[in-house]
This record gives structure tokens, sequence and C-alpha cells, in this order.
């Protein structure tokens, strides 16, 4: 018997048309592969970093690891003393952060939750040099000469850690890592002084035989009191509300930016509704729904006439006419934004013209722009071509031959087009309301030029925590809820018309 | 062939050596007639004295600081020499983006000896700022007004009486300065001014002044919104820069006036981005050296109407050099125009910038 799914050479037929498949594949992969990647770098990877940094807080715990690992077991409440234990921590925690200036980094992030954190680590991190460290250093050093570099550091700890340095051990490591990740060090690095106040605390409570020396030393010296020093460079270290702050934000991962976006915040017992004067986001979020609703049926309103119009002319005719709705496209934005402005000022054209004319008196110019009035005119304008651009390709598809039918039939013009002409244009309605709406709803430069107070939209905001505040995770967060609220339309969109019943000619 | 060799060679070590020590610097400024005033003062002359540096110019100031975020986290600065007000500076400084400067050791004393720190004095507000001008934010009005029957502002309070001076303002987009103002003319005294804004009946309060002229008010977010405003009749009464109001009056002769009183000082300098490679580093630093001594800021104030941040640089101020107006009184700092200064806590706002400005615009949006 012949075997059919053999053929010459002995290959199998189903695997040469799974190879050639395969090939095929592999080919079309590759003349793709040039816009995936571009997507992957310009798209997808640009929206994951923006996910990723409205919800990373590692900053904190990376600097203040012990101060933030006591905190973890503490309750704070209103009555609640930081322990002096605490301030021991934070002493060793900003020590290092101070040396690799990483404590006011530190400072503005928690500023942004709690205001006068900022101020307060910076001045911690300037003060806590005249802690009288460098006495310890210098009553050791006449012991040991040679603890002055880094190298003889690591051999001393190396030589005399069995577990009772245990402490000395881990702040040296985690001071001399800081110190390399921040690009500071170097072969000139010298020991800090505060790791000698660290070695005398070992030598004081653990029984290392190191203490035979040098404990009549160390006990002799002045005993930092870590607490008083602190409250006296300022009392707020007292504040409970403070170490709650750092407390709520040492997790690595906190919803705190998405909190702020929606006018929450972060409190001890779950989020907090903002007091009314600091309720912000989700009146401008609001805002931008309804002007990008409103720009979208402006657009649809005045698009649909004209495009009516177009389709319905003459080949040479209606090109001419594309390209006067194209002009405005090779305008600048800023140009046409610009002449809105001088259009629409109340010394402007238009109510120049207005009082010329005698409909309104001089002493009522209408207030036309820098509010939403001026953000939905000059948007609407600069819009329009992307709703009229869809809705003229679909309606060129429309054959003439229907209405005339419906006509012949005994339906008036006007059921003719409500019937018949009108559901066929649908499509076109649909592209070009999701294009205008969806361009509109992360509009930034018009509204910013012509809004005014009440005319912006959340993109502004958004490029004020980018640009100013440089509350990066907050403007990351609210532009992910742009994202979330665009993608949820959408949804609604599709169940509501269908995504299939969108052409763009 | 050996003789055709060596001037060959010789010429191309000439070439190496030369590209070697041939240097680009990429200065960033706010461009417009500020940046032009800095070239015409400090880069020009220091790219003739040392014909191997050549300096780049990038107009963008006014985002630098996120700009600066962004290129440390791609590990990659393209940036030598920046400009930047203080408050970013202080921003820039907190978050390790600027290098802190040993202010004697760095800068040019004086022609008499004075160590630069006692020169530049109140204007070193960060560790990591080298001060340049000194401008003002302050208020100016249209000298044409009708309804005022003649009048004339002659008190910072006046800008909420809409009474006696009816018309639109013009007014910054953000707390700073308007908070300040506010209170001011709610009785606060000038120094317990950001001890009652501390508080939050003190913010309430100085919002509560501001509502008495929100509806009448335009907030600009452009130095440059203000003056046109005023060309325009938008507006009659409203704050700028000084030297905006300089180029309206004295450039573009509008009917308008400058009043000084309560005008804010605030300082604008020079940072230098940390991470630069140690040869570019001394070249910056020499650029600087020479851009900040007291000649060089004096000479900046031909250009322009802001003053320089040296003490020792006053007695220099001379002419403008195209109008050939007498610099001096339209220095911010001049005694008939420094009569009532409001100096602006630049520590406290880096404290409190983040949680005013969410209340601020919080009012503004309501």
């Amino acid at each position: 018997m012949v075997d059919v799914s053999t053929f010459a050479g002995g290959t199998p037929l189903h695997r040469k048309v799974q190879r050639s498949l395969r090939l095929q594949k592999l080919r079309a992969l590759g003349l793709i592969a040039p816009l995936l990647i571009f997507i992957m770098i310009s798209f997808v990877i640009p929206i994951g970093d923006m996910l990723f940094r409205s919800v990373e807080n590692q900053l904190v715990s990376e600097v203040l690891p012990r101060t933030t690992s006591y905190l973890e077991a503490e309750t704070i409440d209103d009555h609640w003393e930081p322990p002096n234990n605490l301030f021991w921590h934070l002493y060793v925690d900003l020590a290092i952060a101070s040396e690799v200036k990483t404590h006011t980094r530190v400072g503005s992030r928690l500023n942004y939750e709690k205001t006068g954190i900022s101020s307060l680590f910076r001045k911690s991190g300037r003060s806590i040099k005249r802690f009288g460290a460098d006495e310890y250093q210098k009553a050791i050093t006449k012991v040991y000469p040679e603890l002055v570099s880094v190298e003889s550091w690591e051999n001393f700890l190396s030589e005399n850690n069995q577990g009772e340095l245990r402490i000395t051990q881990a702040a040296f490591d985690f001071w001399k890592e800081s110190l390399i990740e921040n690009d500071k060090f170097s072969e000139k690095t010298k020991p800090s002084d505060f790791l000698f106040v660290v070695l005398a605390n070992d030598i004081i409570s653990g029984n290392t035989p190191l203490a035979k020396e040098l404990l009549p030393i160390v006990t002799d010296l002045p005993q930092i009191k870590f607490k008083e020093q602190f409250l006296a460079i300022d009392e707020d270290w007292a504040d409970p509300s403070i170490w709650r702050t750092i407390q709520l934000y040492s997790p690595n991962f906190t919803n705190g930016y998405y909190l702020n976006s929606v006018d929450l915040k972060k409190g001890a017992d779950g989020p907090e509704i903002r007091p009314e004067n600091e309720r912000l986001y989700l009146l401008i979020f609001s805002r931008t729904l309804f002007m990008s609703v409103t720009i979208t049926l402006v657009c649809f309103l005045l698009g649909y006439p004209i495009a009516y119009f177009l389709a319905n002319l003459p080949f040479k005719q209606a090109n001419l006419f594309l390209i006067l709705v194209l002009l405005p496209f090779w305008t600048s934005l800023l140009v046409r934004t610009s002449a809105w402005k001088v259009l629409l000022q109340n010394e402007g054209v238009v109510n120049d013209i207005l009082v010329a004319v005698g409909i309104i008196s001089n002493l009522e110019r209408l207030e036309l722009i820098n509010n939403q009035t001026g953000t939905i005119i000059a948007m609407s304008h600069i819009l329009l071509p992307f709703m009229i651009l869809p809705l003229f390709s679909v309606m060129k598809t429309i054959h003439p031959s229907y209405v005339r039918a419906a006509k012949s039939l005994g339906a008036t013009p006007w059921t003719a087009f409500r019937r018949i002409y009108f559901p066929q244009s649908i499509p076109g309605i649909g592209a070009g309301s999701i294009l205008v709406f969806i361009l509109s709803i992360g509009y930034y430069i018009t509204p910013e030029l012509v809004g005014g107070t009440t005319g912006t939209f959340i993109s502004n905001r958004i490029a004020y925590h980018i640009s100013s505040s440089l509350n990066w995770g907050l403007g990351a967060a609210l532009g992910s809820m742009l994202l979330a609220v665009v993608l949820a339309l959408y949804w609604v969109y599709d169940r509501m018309v269908g995504i299939d019943n969108v052409k763009l000619g | 062939m050996k003789f055709v060799k060596i001037p060959a060679l010789a010429v191309g070590c000439l070439f190496v050596a030369h590209s070697s020590q041939a240097i680009d610097l990429t200065v960033v400024s706010w461009g417009g007639a500020y940046s032009k005033s800095q070239i015409n003062a400090y880069h020009d002359p220091y790219m003739e004295l040392n014909p191997d540096v050549n300096i780049i110019h990038d107009e963008s100031s006014y985002e630098a600081v996120a700009k600066l975020r962004a290129m440390r986290e791609a590990g990659n600065l393209t940036w030598d020499l920046v400009d930047a007000v203080p408050a970013d500076a202080i921003r820039l400084c907190d978050e390790g983006l600027a290098m802190e400067i040993d202010v004697d050791e760095m800068l040019a004393p004086a022609p008499d000896g004075t160590p630069a720190s006692e020169d530049f004095g109140a204007s070193l507000v960060s560790e990591c700022f080298i001060p340049q001008i000194v401008y003002s934010t302050t208020l100016g009005f249209r000298t044409d007004v009708g309804t005022w029957n003649g009048n004339e502002p002659d008190d910072v309070c006046d800008v909420f009486d809409l009474e006696t001076f009816p018309g639109k303002r013009a007014l910054e987009k953000r707390p700073i300065n308007n908070l300040e103002w506010a209170l001011l003319c709610d009785g606060v005294a000038k120094e317990d001014i950001y001890d009652v804004l501390e508080t939050e009946e003190g913010q309430n309060r100085a919002l509560a002044k501001l509502d008495t002229i929100k509806d009448e008010t335009l907030w600009w977010s452009a130095g440059a919104d203000t003056p046109q405003w005023l060309a325009d009749g938008e507006v009659v009464f409203g704050s700028t820069y000084n030297g905006r109001f300089f180029s309206l009056i004295e450039e573009a002769g509008q009917p308008v006036k400058i009043l000084w009183d309560a005008q804010v000082f605030e300082y604008d300098g020079w940072i230098i981005p940390t991470g630069l490679s140690e040869d570019r580093l001394a070249v910056v630093m020499d650029l600087v050296r020479f851009a900040t001594d007291t000649q060089r800021l004096a000479d900046q104030a031909k250009y322009i109407s802001y003053g320089p941040a040296r003490t020792s640089s006053n007695a220099l101020v001379g002419e403008h050099a195209t109008l050939g107006i007498d610099m001096a009184p339209h220095m911010p700092g001049h005694p008939d125009n420094a009569y009532n200064v409001f100096f602006f806590n630049y520590d406290w706002w880096a404290d409190y910038r983040d949680d005013l400005d969410a209340k601020f615009q919080a009012w503004l949006a309501n």
C-alpha cells in the first residue's frame, strides 16, 4: 500500500505544509515587526511605565529602612509619643541619607502628603552632623588609628564581628552600598563619623572582646540624646501626624496617588474624604467630560450639514471645498488659537462688531474667552475637520437612488432623510464623534491658552504635576484615570452603538 | 615620500589636539530678551576670551526641573548650565540634581576684595543657587482709564479697590504673591504674613480677600499675558515682571505706569547640574566665575531692566545699550522704587507650595 502522506524525499506531507505555513507566518511577522517594535517602544512601554509610577513608592523605605521597619509595628494615634529608640534608627538612616543627599528627596516626596516635611528633612539632614559624632570618632581612632580608611574598617569588622557587631556591620554595609549606588564612593572616601557612634553603641550593648579596651572610653564620652537633638532641630519631630505620614507611605506600593486623584486621602483607618477647599480633581474630570461632549456635539451640528453639502457636490467643486476644510490643518495650532484670542476677547473683533451693530451696549460686552465658552469655541474649530472628513467619506458611499426611491414611494423629503439617509450616515457620525471626543478629552495647549480658570482640562493639571510640582506619581495616576475613563466610554459606546458600526469611508 | 608624510602628520596632530580642546557647552535659559541680555553680557565676551568654548543656547528653563529629572532617569545629561528661579533651584537641590556651591571659593570676589558670599548677601537662597539678577513682580496700570476720574493707584491695596478703580485685573495664576498681597491688604503686618498664612484661617482669609476681585480678574500664566492685555485694554491693572513693564512702557510706548508699592523681590540665577564630567565641570565653573563677576552682572543691566544680584555691581549700572536711557531708575532696587519691598520667603514656599497650590486651584476652579 502506498502511504499518501509521504512524498518523494520521505517527508510527511502535513509536516511540509506546516513548515511552509510557518515560513509564511514568520515572513508576515517580519513585515509587521518594525511597526510592532515601534508601538512597543512608543506606546506600550510608556503606558506601562505610567501605570507603574502611579503606584510605585519605594523611595521612603529605601532611604529610611530602619525607621520604616520600626514604625511598622506602631499604632500611631494623636496621643502617641515617638519613643527614644525610634530617633536612634532615624539618626542612622538620616546620617547615611544626608551623605548621599537622598533625605531631601524623601522630604519632597512626603511633602506632597503633609506640608512641612520637606523643610523638616532638609533642616535635619543639615544639622545631623552636629550631634557630636566627631567626638566618638576622635576617641575611638585614638585606640585604633587605622580606622580612618574604608578598607581598614572592613578588615576590622571581619576580624572582630562574631555577631556582636551585627548592627555596626549592617550600618556600614548599607552606608557603603548607598554611596556606591549614588556614585559618591571613591578611593578618597573616608568612613563617616556616625559609624563610630554605631560602633560605640554595639560595644556598650553587646559583650564583644573589644569592650575590654573600648568600653571605658566610650562610656566616658557624652551620651548623645537623639530624641532631644532631633526635637531641638524642629519640634515637629514630636508631632504624631508626621510619623503617621511616614508610616502610611512606607510600603513599596501605594494607592495614595489614586486616592488623591479622586479627592480622597490616606488616613489612619483607610481613605478619608478631603476637606472641601482641597477638592479639585473630580470637578476637573467632570468638566473635562462635559466640555468634550459639548465639543463633540458642536462639531457634529456644524459638521453634518457641511459634509452633506460636500458629498452632494460634483467631484471638482467638492475637492475645492474639501481643501477649504483642510486649510486650518495646515495652519499652526498656536496661530489658530491666538487668532481666537484676538477675535473673542472683551475688546476683540466679535464684541466690537456686536457693539457697533447695537446688539449689546459697550458696558455689557460678552465674556467669550478665558472661560469654558472660549475653550469650546476654539476647540470645536480646531477639531471640526476630524468630524467632517469621516462623515464626508461615509456620505459619499450613500447612493442617491435610495433617497430617490423613498421619495418616489411617497416619503416627504424630511421622512426620506430621517428614515433612509440619516441611518446610513450613522457609521460616519460614530467615527467622527469618537475621533473628536478622544482627541478633545486629552487636549492640552488650547485650553491652557483660552480656558482661563473654568475652561481647563485635566491634562492641564497633569502637565503641572509633571513639569512643575514634580509629583510624577500623581500625574501618572491622573493620566491612568483618564485612560480608564476613555476605555470605559469606549466600552459603553461599543455596547450601545457597536464598534463594528463605525466607518471611516 | 618622507617629506610629504611628516607635515601631514603634524597637521593631523594639530587638528586632533585642537578638536580635543574645543568644547561645546549647552547653556539653558528662558529665551527672549532675557536670554539675549545674557548672551550679550556673558556668553559672547566669554567666547571671545576663550575661542575653544562654544556656547549653545537652549530655551528650556521653564521645564528645567522636569527635564533634568528625566535626564537623570535616562542617565544621559546633555545640559551644562541652567538658569533657574530659586524655587526650582531649591527643588533641584533637594532632588540632588543640582550641585552644591562653595560661594567664596567658586565665585569671584568684588573688585574691592569683598568676598562673594558677602557681596551676594541675601540672594544666596539655596546651597545650589548662584544668583544673577534681582527682578520684581509688581503691579502696573493704564493711565488713561476714564472711569477712574483722574485718580491714580499709589498703594498695592488699590488693586482690591473696585470702587475707585473699576475694571479688569490681571494676576498670576498661582498662589505665590497673590496670597501675600491679599493678606497685606487685609491688615496683616508685613512681618507676620507667613505666620498667618501657615494657618487654615489665614489661608481662608487671604482667599476671601481675593474673592472680592475674583470676578474681575484674569489669571495669567505667561509673563507676556499682562503686557498684552494692558496694551489691548483687556485689563486696566495687573501684575507681571518689572522687565516686561519696562519694554511695554519704554519700548512699546504704551500709556502704562508701574506701581512699585509692595513689589515682590525675586532672584534668578544659575544652577550647575550634578553629574558633569570633571573637564566639563572645570569649563562650566570658569564660565560661571566670569559671568557672575561684578562687571558682567552690571553689563547685563544694559540690555534688560533687571538689577544685578551683587551689591558691588549696582554702582556700575549704566545706560541701556540701544535706547540710551539711564537704567538705574528702572531697576527694582533703585531707592525711588524700593521704598516698600516685599521679600519672598523661598523656604516657606518650598514647604507650602504643593498644599497651597491645590487649595488655590480648587478656589479658582469653583
